[in-house]
């Protein structure tokens, strides 16, 4: 049997007095969608960047296929990895940020080749062809020579989508990509999403797009105050909310068109 | 103004362009040894560069000038009046284009940085790749702007026997007793060079800056 892809026991994250993560065990399985979804504040960012090993966590175990991320357990607790190992388990992830996060200085090929080039250290022009192979994936592969300034923040993140893919991660995690779009912009950006899923890329997403969770996730983590306050398939969530507190917290996307969450999927003009 | 005088006021002008262009590389080198220690994990480090730049920052030029002039022969140092004002044009901007720089890495957005940390780069690789140049980005119009300032406090240099553009003036004035057409010659040529670097900067900007 396959470990799963990630797997967190106990995770916990303080910011100083403040406990943002108490006590997380969730596991995600090779080929999943799951999406971490919650009211703001409620840890879902940190948890996420947690699996990055962007945060530290300050107690429990985080696993990337099998393998312990940053901290293992020990005689006396647990010990920080070296650097090194948490790189190379590191190197399972991709990630893509709600600020997309381009480096302004570089074009789209650029961003994308920059890490084949310098970390994976291949020569230039096969980077760059494995570079404009991941542009022409998202559609953007005319867009190569411009500037992240030159392009729609839709195909920001797009080309940010293609920089992490680029390095063929197992699992990509998703901080709330669309949430810096114009609404008109999210579908092309959701729509390389669901091209992902249906590939059976491994995803971890945190959205506030309820009826994209409730049409492409299979586990839905909904969190509260830091802590998972009801999981399951989406349509265990979404269909039957049940949970008094998520009935609240999805009523607040009633006004944002949640009816979606009954009615059959719409395009989301991908 | 015969061609004389005219030519006379344009060597002035190449000694003023010649001691502001040498200040200004020099400083910006100093400056980013400087602004490296500022923002180094040693607080020895990062005590000296704050006091370095608040002694230079916090002295007027006219004054730092005075001293080097009359301090570095006392220990032994018998410099030309040319190689004191480079010196002392060099150590004065150094401390503003080092806290110039400073603002441009801590505005390097985290954001871009965890970029390169999620990729795989490491520390040194986004220090090179990643902060330094959009640092360099960030900063590169106040830079411009301190070369322009230094390019017009260089006229401070005079006092201590530097025959450049000021100097010279003063003694055209004094002996052709046309003072105002002399220096509004001279205020011209300041002028003039003050537009190529102006100039210069914004091809350099627009060279550079695409990506913002």
């Amino acid at each position: 049997m396959t470990a799963p892809a990630i797997r967190l026991s106990g995770v916990c994250k303080n910011y100083g007095t403040h406990r943002a993560i108490d006590g997380v065990d969730l596991v995600v399985q090779p080929g999943e969608v799951a999406c971490l979804i919650g009211p703001s504040g409620s840890g879902k960012s940190t948890l996420l960047r947690c699996m990055a090993f962007l945060e530290e966590h300050d107690d429990g175990l985080i696993e990337i296929a099998g393998d312990p991320l940053g901290f293992a357990p020990g005689e006396n607790g647990r010990i920080r990895l070296p650097d090194r190992e948490i790189a190379r388990v590191r190197r399972s992830i991709g990630m893509v940020f709600q600020q997309f996060n381009l480096w302004p200085h570089r074009t789209a090929l650029g961003n994308v080749s920059e890490a084949l080039r310098f970390v994976l250290r291949l020569l230039r022009p096969a980077a760059e062809r494995r570079a404009m192979a991941y542009l022409d994936r998202v559609g953007l592969a005319d867009r190569a020579g411009h500037y992240p300034s030159q392009l729609s923040g839709g195909q920001q993140q797009r080309v940010a989508i293609a920089r992490a893919l680029a390095l063929e991660p197992r699992i990509m995690l998703f901080d709330e990509p669309t949430s810096s779009l114009d609404p008109e912009l999210t579908g092309e950006v959701l729509g390389v999403m669901r091209g992902l899923a249906a590939d059976g890329m491994t995803m971890v997403i945190v959205t506030h797009e309820i009826g994209f969770a409730a049409h492409v996730a299979q586990h839905v983590v909904f969190l509260e105050q830091g802590r998972i306050a009801l999981e399951g398939s989406a349509s265990a969530v979404f269909r039957r909310p049940w949970n008094p507190r998520l009935a609240r917290f999805l009523e607040t996307y009633l006004d944002r068109g949640a009816s979606m969450l009954i009615a059959p999927e719409q395009s989301d003009g991908a | 103004m015969t061609w004389a005088v005219l030519s006379l006021l344009l060597a002035g002008a190449g000694v003023t362009a010649a001691i502001s262009v040498v200040s200004v590389i020099g400083g910006l080198l100093l400056g980013i040894a400087i602004c490296g220690a500022s923002l180094a994990r040693s607080r020895a480090l990062r005590g000296c560069a704050a006091v370095y730049v608040s002694f230079f920052r916090g002295v007027p030029l006219l004054v730092q000038l005075l001293l080097l002039y009359h301090a570095l022969p006392r220990l032994g140092l018998d410099l030309p009046g040319i190689a004191a004002a480079v010196l002392g044009l060099t150590l004065c901007t150094a401390a503003y284009q080092a806290e110039t720089l400073r603002g441009g890495f801590v505005n390097v957005p985290a954001g871009l940085i965890e970029a390169g940390r999620i990729v795989g780069m490491t520390a040194r690789q986004i220090m090179l790749r990643v902060r330094a140049p959009i640092a360099l980005r960030l900063t590169l119009p106040a830079v411009v702007n301190e070369a322009i300032l230094i390019l017009k406090a260089s006229s401070l240099v005079s006092v201590v026997g530097v025959a450049d553009l000021t100097r010279t003036a003063q003694n055209i004035a004094s002996s052709n007793y046309r003072p105002i057409e002399t220096f509004a010659a001279a205020g011209a040529l300041y002028l003039l060079l003050n537009i190529v670097v102006g100039g210069a900067g914004a091809g350099l900007g627009r060279m550079v800056g695409r990506g913002r």
